[in-house]
């Protein structure tokens, strides 16, 4: 079944309940074409399972290791995310847009 | 996002009640408003705005800049008549993300073995739609083809305002429809909301592929702003 803005959220409650150490990465500001609306989250456990998205698939495993670490750490993030490129990620959005992703810990 | 604050919002979000995230992205500090509690809020009016646009983002405020991350209730779709169109629409829909209801009062037709997993009210749609609130976020289809049971629904949904109505039926089957229903009281403005024939023109025969042609029409009328419609 394709997740729902809801399930992601209740998902979200439950892992967190569950004690699975959760992060919630939400679509801040787009520019140019971007394949997810601002407002799109995207759920991730410790371990590094997700559910929902923030790009069409461009840059979900990028902030998947940045919100381990948000989980780890207890500290919301700002991530970026330009045209694929060498500087600042090695991943990008092939499509052309910029995308800033917010990233918090729940709980 | 504290556990509580997650924890009202799926509530809020459940009971389809408009919800508002406020987050200071420099210091991850977080408030949730209720739809109810947007008029007393000292941001009242960008937050009215992005509950009337559903649309999320940044907003400068006197304290800096801060995320507006917007729930308004995922879209439902209310279908009168558990007919076959209805056994394709309601699965395409709930994959779509709509809540879907079914309201037939005709209980061979609105049986659990045609509808696994559907919310089916086997009613007539007077005892049936009253309860179900349809709000603005609701989409409503009739497709009974029965004056019966699809124009005391149609009444319904035209004293609302959701914003989807369709109605199944051809060209001239509408025509009599709009008759007996201004003749009935109300305004042709009024009845002239009813999207019908029902869908967009895609040549659809097959109850899937009309399932389909609604759909598609839904979804246009609910993403596209109306100038850009047909």
């Amino acid at each position: 079944m394709l997740a729902r803005d809801e399930d992601i959220l209740t998902a979200a409650e439950e892992w967190s309940k569950a004690g699975r150490g959760v992060a919630l990465a939400t679509v801040v500001e787009t520019w140019g074409s971007a394949p997810r609306p601002v407002g799109s989250n995207l759920v991730i456990d410790r371990e590094g399972n997700f559910l929902g998205s923030v790009s069409g698939g461009c840059v979900e495993g990028a902030v998947v290791t940045e919100a381990i670490d948000v989980i780890e750490s207890g500290k919301s993030k700002m991530l970026e995310f330009g045209v694929a490129d060498d500087t600042a990620w090695k991943v990008g959005l092939s499509c052309g847009g910029t995308i800033r992703v917010f990233v918090e810990k729940v709980g | 996002m504290k556990l509580d604050l997650l924890k009202t919002l799926n509530e809020e979000r459940a009971a389809r009640r408009a919800t508002i995230v406020v987050t200071d992205v420099t210091t991850g500090t977080q408030r949730l408003v209720k739809g109810a509690d947007v008029a007393a809020d000292p941001l009242k009016d960008v937050l009215q705005e992005a509950i009337r646009t559903a649309k999320s983002g940044m907003v400068e405020t006197q304290d800096g800049k801060v995320f507006l991350t917007v729930y308004v209730p995922s879209p439902r779709l209310v279908i009168t008549g558990a007919v076959h169109i209805s056994q394709a629409l309601a699965p395409m829909a709930a994959m779509l993300g709509y809540d879907v209801v079914i309201v037939d009062p005709r209980t061979a037709f609105a049986s659990i073995e045609r509808f696994p997993d559907v919310k089916i009210i086997a009613e007539w749609p007077d005892e049936a739609l009253p309860p179900l609130n349809v709000d603005k976020y609701t989409a409503f289809v009739a497709l009974t083809h029965d004056p019966k049971i699809d124009d005391p629904a149609l009444q319904h949904a035209l004293a609302r305002d959701c914003f989807y109505i369709g109605a199944l039926g051809s060209r001239k089957t509408h025509a009599r429809r709009v008759t007996r229903l201004t003749e009935g009281g109300l305004s042709e403005a009024s009845v002239a909301r009813i999207h019908a024939p029902i869908g967009l023109p895609i040549g659809a025969i097959s109850p899937a592929e009309i399932a389909l042609a609604i759909l598609g029409e839904i979804t246009q009328r609910l993403r596209q702003k109306p100038e850009a419609a047909k």
